[in-house]
């Protein structure tokens, strides 16, 4: 598919009106927000239909997104400062939002054997482990401050060039979900990008931690740019981004952040990751068990 | 979420300060601005004299409150990573995250007024300071966001809504936006065990036990009996305490008394009645001494609030420490740039 230019987001167009009324008082949010309700009316209406190719992309970015949101969730009223419980909480409400509108999507795609779709629910509460589609950085463990941050600034790079090009997808739905998560990752880019360097250029104890941070997170860098059969046949249609062409920018804008950092990229070894087939680190199976228990223990129930 | 009902208002004979104090002439034309302000039921401001009694009450009330909100935050978070759907689990975190901000705008009521969030903060982990009891009990079970949304958070309300009018300033403005957000949240408590309450048995029941176990909790969330609190009158004649703890705990009985109905629970207090005498709402005995023991530390998670606080804090310790020594150093570089 085509690549815009960077030229932040004054240029992204907004598929679907609606108002965000799950948004709290404190919460900032983008007018014309595109909600989860929105897309599983037009999945129950039959607007949004995904192809199955088309679905299991969406499922892959909404659990990256959703188990993002778990992660950062634990830090919430355990953050360094008051000011950061409320932006990683953020954050995590975003993620979850990008991934509720994903799952729904993918849901409509992935019928149950009724034939009605799943429901974002149904597929993050009983899925199992090998059947989440999410890479491995996602899931890796919070750390302290600087190995959350060093995640999330990976994150966040990948995931803004990652919609910014999603928004001309040829599918719709994808393009509307796109639109709205660009916006709030271009805030979660700056807002790890101004810790980085806070970090790297505050005392030597963050800047050792911001180190190591990095260290930990990189070897789950590279799986982010990997194409698959998947990848490569909807890139061919114009309805997803091939992981590999967002490699380019995401090393040129990280490598500016961590060059005013005075930081190097790590030198480490690449993880050979399998996220995306179904392979996870050892991490995933108790977020997971966190995540399900309650859901699992009442199955059918309505919350 | 909050309350304010603290219970360490000061024990020193508040009203006198001032008449020791107005010694000099402007302290007299202080005074008198002062007694007149309040008299026209009108507003202090920061800048303008106070009594030193005023001025330590209300800062020890506010801060209070910032704290309650702060460590009001995690028997909900408890529950953050487990939630039963994604849209629940949104509206949650949320939720939490606008504590996070009533107690970002509390502490900053309470800075107007000398003191500095750190120290605040400082006195909060080293136990010298108070929060709301009510967070002292645990949050055992998903029902348990609902009951804490819709009788903690209602009590809150009742509470908060008459402190809107406080007469001071920068508290009476914070607790405009805090009320607002608060009975959004007792809404979404009250939806959580409404959908609780038509769920399954296993849900209902669910419901029915976190009404059960947080009922007694909220209704001491209002104080002491009125009389049993000496300070309360101090207060109201200063118009920061609008109402008497009695009569806020009798009109959230009634409220309570018809919500209940609707949501399909009841309450666990076969004495509630009105009384077409004193045209009030009556209930069933609380346990005072119960009280009295949470609020002096034993209560069932005093322990565990202040270390989870602690703990954050300590580990944070390093990346304030990092963000005040980048900022130093960035004001260096701007300092020599412009030389």
């Amino acid at each position: 598919m085509s690549t815009p230019p960077t030229t932040g987001h004054g240029d992204i167009s907004t598929g679907v009106a609606g108002g965000d009324s799950n948004a709290s008082a404190t919460r900032i949010t983008p007018g014309n927000a595109l909600r989860p309700e929105d897309i599983a009316l037009e999945v129950r209406t039959g607007l949004a239909k995904p192809s199955a190719d088309a679905a299991e992309y969406a499922l892959r970015l909404g659990d990256d997104a959703l188990i993002l949101a778990q992660r950062l969730g634990h830090w919430i009223s355990r953050a360094p400062e008051l000011e950061e419980d409320i932006a990683l909480g953020n954050i995590a409400l975003d993620q979850l939002g990008h991934a509720r509108s994903f799952l729904t999507y993918a849901g409509a795609g992935m019928p149950k054997e009724d034939g009605t779709p799943q429901s974002e629910d149904d597929l993050a509460y009983f899925r199992r482990e090998h059947e989440f589609r999410s890479v491995q950085l996602f899931e890796q463990p919070n750390g302290d401050f600087a190995a959350t941050i060093a995640r999330q600034f990976v994150v966040s790079y990948y995931q803004y060039e990652l919609y910014r090009r999603l928004t001309e997808s040829t599918d719709a739905t994808l393009a509307a979900i796109a639109a709205k998560a660009v916006k709030e990752v271009d805030y979660h880019r700056d807002h790890s990008t101004q810790w980085v360097l806070r970090l790297a250029g505050g005392t030597e104890e963050s800047r050792k931690r911001m180190i190591h941070g990095l260290r930990t997170m990189w070897p789950y860098v590279a799986e982010l740019f990997r194409d698959d059969e998947l990848t490569e046949r909807l890139a061919q249609a114009g309805a997803a981004v091939a992981p590999s062409s967002l490699k380019e920018d995401f090393d040129r804008l990280t490598g500016e952040v961590l060059a005013e950092a005075e930081l190097e990229v790590p030198d480490v070894p690449a993880a050979p990751g399998g996220g995306r087939g179904g392979k996870h680190s050892e991490h995933l199976g108790y977020l997971l068990a966190e995540m399900q228990v309650l859901a699992r223990e009442h199955p059918g129930a309505s919350w | 979420m909050a309350a304010q009902n603290l219970q360490s208002v000061p024990a020193e004979p508040t009203g006198q300060a001032p008449a020791s104090a107005a010694t000099t002439e402007a302290d007299a034309a202080g005074q008198a601005h002062f007694d007149r302000v309040i008299a026209e039921d009108s507003r202090i401001e920061p800048k303008d004299w106070m009594p030193a009694a005023y001025r330590k009450t209300l800062l020890r009330q506010i801060s209070q409150h910032a704290h309650s909100e702060i460590i009001g935050m995690q028997p909900e978070a408890n529950w953050i990573t487990r939630a039963p759907s994604l849209k629940r689990k949104s509206i949650l975190m949320a939720k939490v995250q606008d504590e996070a901000g009533h107690g970002l705008y509390l502490y900053s009521a309470a800075e107007t007024l000398g003191q500095t969030r750190d120290k605040m903060m400082d006195d909060l982990i080293a136990g010298k300071a108070r929060y709301s009891s009510i967070f002292n009990y645990p949050a055992l079970s998903w029902a348990d966001m609902g009951a804490i949304g819709w009788l903690v958070d209602g009590a809150a309300i009742c509470n908060q809504v008459p402190l809107c009018r406080a007469s001071y300033g920068p508290y009476g403005r914070a607790m405009v936006r805090i009320c607002k957000e608060e009975s959004f949240h007792q809404r979404q408590g009250f939806e959580i065990l409404l959908e609780l309450s038509n769920g399954t048995e296993a849900q209902k029941q669910m419901a029915q036990d976190a009404v059960n176990r947080w009922y007694a909790p909220a209704l001491m969330m209002f104080g002491p009996p009125d009389d049993d609190s000496p300070n309360s009158k101090q207060s109201m004649a200063w118009n920061i305490k609008r109402f008497s703890n009695d009569e806020l705990r009798s009109r959230f009985v009634g409220m309570m008394v018809e919500q209940v109905k609707v949501l399909g629970l009841t309450l666990p207090d076969d004495q509630v009645r009105y009384n077409e005498d004193t045209k009030k709402w009556e209930h069933g005995p609380l346990d005072w001494h119960e009280f009295q023991e949470v609020l002096a530390g034993r209560g069932p998670c005093n322990a565990q609030r202040l270390e989870r606080r602690r703990e954050a804090h300590d580990d944070g310790a390093w990346v304030r420490e990092a963000a005040a020594a980048y900022a130093a150093k960035q004001l260096n570089k701007q300092k020599e740039y412009a030389a």
